[in-house]
Formats: C-alpha cells, sequence, structure tokens
C-alpha cells in the first residue's frame, strides 16, 4: 500500500492481505540498498496469522519516493512517523542489518511506541569497508557485487532456496541494483559508518527484544550481535548454524520459527 | 616489495564451479555428494498451518512435484546461476517453456513480435496453435531489426526471438532489439538454446527470459527433454499497464500482486503459481538429474563442440560438393562482426550449407552418411545431420519456408565431439553418395 510521510509516498508490502488497523502491525525494515521484497517470506505469514505488517521500502528505496535519508537518527525518527501516520499507536519492529540499526535508535527515542524489538544480523555499530564504501558512493556496481559475496553464507552462495527456482546472489544483486547505487546504496553505507549511537541506544531499550545471528555472517559477526544483545535487558539471542548475513532469506524457515515464537507471545495475534 | 593495496573483489563462484555446484547442498541431503533423485510426487506437511502457509506462498517448499521437486530446484538455481538470472522454472520441454512464457505474458487478445527464422515447431506454436488462444504474432526477419519496432501495435507484449536463428543461423541484433521493446515497455524474449549460457549470456545483451531447450547442448546427452524459463529479474513490470496479471491483486493467490511481491522473481513465480498449477508440464526428477550430469560438463563440451564446428566450416568451404555453408564464424557471414561481439566464447556448433544438387543429393547425403546420426535433435555430443525442408520445418508451405529463409538444398548439421577426422571421413561417403545421382541425369 502507499501512504505519506512528510509528503512523500511511502510504499510498504501489507504482506498480501489488505492493511487492517484492528490488528496490531508489525514493521519489517530492511537492510542498506535493499527493499521490502527481503521480506517476503516472514511477511505474509504474519499477514495471515493475526497481524497487520509493512514491510517498508525506506525514502528513496524500491517503490517509496523522496531520497534517502542521510542518518540512522532521521530513519529512527521516519519509522516513528510511519506509526503515526496509519494511524497506530504502537508497533512491533523487526529490522534486518542497518534495519537494526534503524530500530534500536527508534525504539530508544519512542520506548511507549514499540513493543517488541527482532534484530537479524545486527551490531552495535556497522563500521564499513573503506573500499566497499567508496565503491557505492561512487556509483560502481562492483559494490553490489562485494556486499552479495560477503553477505551471502554457503546457501547463498551455492543455492538451496527455500522458494523453489529462486537464485540468492542474482535475486539480490537485482535487489540492490532496482534504484541508483550511490543514492541508496551509497547513501545507506555512510549513514551506518557515521552512527555512533548503537550501543547508548540498547542500553535504555527495555521492551522483549529477540537476536537472531548467524555464524557464517561477515558483515555483523556473532560476536558484535552478542555484543550488543548483553547491552539489552533480557535479550534472546538464537544463532543459526552454516548461513550468512542474509539469514532472512538463506533460512527463512528457521528465521520465522524463532520470530513466530517471539512475537506471538510478546505481542500477540488478534484473529 | 610492492607496497601497492591489494584491490578486493568479489569471491562469488565462478562458471565452470557453479555447473558443478550451483543450487545444492550436501549437507541438506545426507551428505550425498551427487544430487539425489526425489522421485516422489508429493511432501509431508508439517501440520495444517504448514500446509496452508505452503499453498498460499507464505512461505517456500514444496507440496506437490507438478509444482515444484527438490531435484529440479537444483537444476533451475544452476541454469539461473549460469545465466546470470534471479530464478528459473524448469518445464517437460523447451516447446513447454515456451508456451508457458507466452501463457505467463499474455491474455486473450494479445500480440507478440516474433522474429522469423526458429525451430519449424516454434512457428507452428505462434502461426497455428497461439491464435486459438487469441494470442497472434507478427513474424519479422531476424535481420530486419527496424522491423520488429514497426510491427509493435498497441496490444504487443514482448518480442520473442532465437538469438542465432533455426536453421539458417541468421542472428537477430540483441542488444539493438532489447532497445526497441524496452522503448516500447515490453520485455525481450530469447531462445538461447543454440548458445548455452557458456558461448552467450543474453541478460548481459538485454533479455528479460532467457529459453532453453535443455534437451540439447545442456544435456548434451540426447537422453532426456526437457526445458527452462530464466527470469533476468530486471524487468520493471510496474512501468506501465500492460500487465496486469503481473501487477494487480491476482484472484487465485487471495489478491496477490506478483510484482509487488516478488519483483525481480516475479514472472517466474507467477510461472509456477498459475501456469506450472493450471497446465502441468512439469519436469520430471529423473529427467532434471540427467540433464545436471550433462550441465557438470557443459563448458568443457562446448569448448570441443565450437573447435570441431570451425575445423566442419573449413572443410565444407573448400568441398566441390558444397554450395554455401552458412555459419556466423565465416568472415562473409552477413552477421560475422555481431556474432564475435555476443558470441565471445565460440560460434556454436550449428552449421547449414546447401549441398550441390538441390534436394536429390541432400537426401542421397543423408541417407549415407553412417557416424551422422540423421534425426530431429540437435545439441547431442554425437554429429546430427537433417534436411530441413523435409523433416523438422516440413510442416511448412513454400512461402513460409522461403520467409523463413530455407532452401531446399539445405543440410542442418549438429557438430558432435567426435574425432574430427571420423567426421569428414564419414562425410566423404555421403557427398560421393550425392554425386551420383547428378552423374547419372549428366548422361
Amino acid at each position: 500500500m502507499k501512504f505519506k510521510v512528510n509528503g512523500e509516498d511511502v510504499y510498504a508490502s501489507t504482506g498480501g492481505r489488505p492493511f487492517d488497523k484492528n490488528k496490531p502491525l508489525i514493521i519489517f525494515v530492511h537492510g542498506s540498498g535493499l527493499t521490502h521484497m527481503t521480506w517476503v517470506l516472514q511477511t505474509r505469514y504474519f499477514a495471515f496469522h493475526g497481524y497487520s505488517v509493512l514491510a517498508l521500502d525506506m525514502p528513496g528505496h524500491g517503490l517509496s519516493g523522496g531520497k534517502s535519508l542521510k542518518s540512522i537518527e532521521d530513519m529512527a525518527e521516519w519509522i516513528g512517523k510511519v506509526i503515526d501516520s496509519v494511524g497506530y499507536k504502537e508497533a512491533s519492529l523487526v529490522g534486518h542489518s542497518q534495519g537494526c540499526l534503524v530500530t534500536i535508535e527508534c525504539t530508544s527515542r519512542y520506548p511507549d511506541k514499540i513493543k517488541t524489538l527482532s534484530l537479524m544480523g545486527g551490531a552495535g555499530a556497522i563500521p564499513m569497508n573503506p573500499e566497499l564504501l567508496s565503491l557505492a558512493e561512487n556509483n560502481d556496481p562492483k559494490a553490489v557485487d562485494l556486499m552479495m559475496d560477503w553477505a551471502h553464507g554457503p546457501a547463498g552462495h551455492f543455492g538451496g532456496h527455500p522458494v523453489p527456482g529462486l537464485y540468492h546472489i542474482n535475486t539480490g544483486t537485482m535487489l540492490a541494483k532496482s534504484r541508483t547505487i550511490q543514492n541508496t546504496l551509497g547513501v545507506d553505507f555512510r549513514a551506518c559508518d557515521n552512527y555512533k549511537n548503537g550501543f547508548e541506544a540498547a542500553k535504555k531499550i527495555k521492551c522483549p527484544t529477540l537476536s537472531i545471528l548467524a555464524t557464517d555472517d561477515k558483515m555483523c559477526p556473532v560476536k558484535e550481535g552478542k555484543k550488543l544483545a548483553a547491552l539489552i535487558d533480557g535479550s534472546q539471542v538464537d544463532i543459526i548454524d552454516n548461513c550468512g548475513h542474509m539469514m532472512l532469506l538463506e533460512e527463512a524457515d528457521r528465521v520465522l520459527k524463532v520470530l513466530k515464537k517471539f512475537i506471538t507471545s510478546n505481542y500477540p495475534p488478534k484473529i | 616489495m610492492s607496497d601497492k593495496k591489494k584491490e578486493i573483489s568479489p569471491k562469488t563462484y565462478k562458471f565452470d564451479t557453479l555447473s558443478l555446484h550451483a543450487g545444492y547442498q550436501p549437507h541438506k541431503n545426507a551428505g550425498s555428494r551427487q544430487v539425489p533423485i526425489y522421485q516422489t510426487t508429493s511432501y509431508l506437511f508439517d501440520d495444517v498451518d504448514h500446509a496452508a502457509a505452503l499453498f498460499n506462498l507464505e512461505r517456500g517448499g514444496h507440496i506437490y512435484s507438478r509444482i515444484s521437486n527438490p531435484t529440479v530446484g537444483v537444476l533451475e538455481e544452476r541454469v539461473a546461476s549460469l545465466e546470470g538470472g534471479t530464478a528459473a522454472l524448469a518445464t517437460s520441454s523447451g516447446m513447454s517453456a515456451i508456451f508457458l512464457t507466452v501463457m505467463t505474458l499474455c491474455e486473450a487478445g494479445d500480440h507478440l513480435v516474433v522474429s522469423s527464422q526458429l525451430y519449424g515447431g516454434t512457428v507452428n506454436l505462434f502461426r497455428l496453435t497461439l491464435p486459438k488462444f487469441g494470442i497472434t504474432c507478427t513474424f519479422v526477419k531476424p535481420r530486419d531489426t527496424e522491423g520488429f519496432k514497426k510491427a509493435i501495435k498497441k496490444n504487443t507484449k514482448g518480442i520473442f526471438g532465437e538469438l542465432v536463428g533455426n536453421p539458417g543461423n541468421e542472428l537477430m541484433n540483441m542488444p539493438d532489439v532489447a532497445k526497441i521493446a524496452h522503448d516500447a515497455g515490453i520485455p525481450l524474449i530469447v531462445d538461447a538454446t543454440y548458445q548455452t549460457p557458456y558461448l552467450c549470456k543474453p541478460f548481459e545483451h538485454g533479455a528479460d527470459i532467457v529459453i532453453h531447450s535443455l534437451t540439447k547442448w545442456m544435456a548434451g546427452h540426447g537422453s532426456s527433454m526437457a526445458g527452462i524459463l530464466v527470469e533476468g529479474g530486471n524487468f520493471d513490470w510496474m512501468q506501465n499497464d500492460k500487465f496486469p496479471t503481473m501487477t494487480t491483486p491476482y484472484e487465485g493467490y487471495h489478491g496477490l500482486s506478483f510484482a509487488e511481491e516478488f519483483g525481480p522473481t516475479a514472472f517466474t513465480m507467477k510461472a509456477r503459481a498459475e501456469g506450472m498449477r493450471d497446465f502441468g508440464p512439469c519436469l520430471s526428477p529423473q529427467n532434471a538429474w540427467n540433464v545436471l550430469q550433462g550441465i557438470e560438463t557443459l563448458s568443457v563440451r562446448m569448448k570441443k563442440h565450437c573447435s570441431n564446428a570451425e575445423e566442419m566450416v573449413k572443410y565444407l568451404l573448400a568441398h566441390e560438393s558444397v554450395a554455401w555453408v552458412s555459419h556466423p564464424s565465416v568472415p562473409d557471414h552477413p552477421d560475422h562482426e555481431l556474432a564475435k561481439k555476443l558470441l565471445p566464447n565460440g560460434r556454436g556448433s550449428m552449421i547449414a550449407f546447401g549441398i550441390k544438387g538441390g534436394k536429390d543429393a541432400g537426401v542421397a547425403f543423408i541417407n549415407n552418411v553412417k557416424l551422422a546420426s540423421h534425426l530431429a535433435n540437435v545439441g547431442d555430443t554425437r554429429t546430427l545431420v537433417i534436411h530441413p525442408a523435409s523433416g523438422t520445418h516440413s510442416q511448412m508451405d513454400e512461402a513460409t519456408l522461403k520467409f523463413a529463409g530455407l532452401s531446399h538444398d539445405m543440410i542442418r548439421l549438429s557438430v558432435g565431439i567426435e574425432d574430427i577426422d571420423d567426421i569428414k571421413n564419414d562425410f566423404e561417403v555421403g557427398f560421393r553418395a550425392a554425386r551420383k545421382p547428378r552423374l547419372v541425369s549428366n548422361q
């Protein structure tokens, strides 16, 4: 569906169901340079099981209008406005990679609005490789190739997509190249590199929090994810073996199972 | 010691490695090094919720082997990886891949622009069968690039062609035709059976959907029928209102919009969810496995196919019984330069040549070669020959034959990977027999 935030069009997938304001809201926030489509193997399930779902395209990404936001803090503020714009007072947040920084910051700013926080491939800080950052800011497609290499574990590199016939790396590449690289990936990488408040923000989080980490994650290694989780009171951690940073696709069923248990027990659906 | 910093580069697997490994992880299959053949029709659900989630595309997985199968899935991912595609859907034959592509793309009342130089079965599909479904076509000669543009109508939903036409070896200028298609907001669909991804990756030249008859070079062994459609993931289905079944809520899946939900894999998802569900031209797991065995050696075989083909081109050009030779490696072939650009790893192993003495000489040649097999296939590891006007394209009338660039003296040769001297020796026997009727008639 489309709606407006700050006067700009926002696109969000509702998981294939009409948006229903009577159901609890889950907001999914994608990683650097990507789109709502990375969440397709989680969103449809929740949308058909008692939740209203918004898998967002961040400003300037995917099917959303506007320009990419330049800081994690701006993105966190924007998520707060999304919740207001669709007529809700509260929501559950799910973030991946950069989306984790955004949702951590948002949850620390709006403790009353955010009911649960789920982090996938998250860390308290995501400093960028300078060469990768430079390539992305200079619109070099090699930035996407490198990101796809580092972001995928064995499933991504060999294959074995949970959806028959889909090939991980090429699909991710097309998503990341769907808009101008320097305007999406370049801006996002710079925002990640600049963001220094992750660990402080994490200390302020009081809502139930889940971290899903993967042993073969080169972008946000397990030790970084654990370091972040240790700062959040009562945070749950689930570690997936033999999986890379794109766990939401590489091990979609496992992620859904853990996410389902966590969200339904802390933020029940309305069936 | 140099202090130059080493440039970082992606370590994703390359073509020969993907040919052997893509789409499969042994540790998820009891450690089996070889891809298992999942010879089953159906798959257990964990519970009712799991079943509902699979039927509703909420989760990935298998339901029924008409829709998907784990062995077939490995083949699909492998071909998608080799082509540089986002997704693929394997079918029971190359023809069913074409049919499924058209039925996923078009509705009754739609129109396609189609290259005139195609496999005979494909011509019949577009000329005779699709009109029964309300889908009409305009044929354009492959070299008539502007003709493709002129043939586009308001209801045109795509351009279809073989990169190197069957059997005359005329090339379609893929980059230019792709631009024409994209300027009109429609996709370019390329049947790249003759090339395999080893010789050409059509997505790099603007194609949006690639089709293969896997029966041919991809498998190589001539044992199994199979086809596949591969999606490039770059075509924007939402750029106009030409593709409502891709972009508007689909009743068959609770109002799902394929383009919004699946983006770069939307076409394949729809082809599977709707096409395989409703038409059902599924590939058997045994045949998928057979094709996988061939793909493991694709690059090795294609090198030999191409080197043998170039040797045969030289031999035929110099032969007294040969009137003409068409192969993109021949310097005076009209598409020689284009072929160098689009087919950098080799120009393929299909040769068309004219035999002096016309149809009678052609028949005598075909009837007397022993090593070369006379049959209706191409891309086997063994050398194959056929006389198209009396075989693969025999259902065409004279006018259609002429428009498709076929002559009665044409022999279609699919060069195998046997010892090149043995192929030449066999052809000598055929040419000797072909000369005899003419000697008799000259007396």
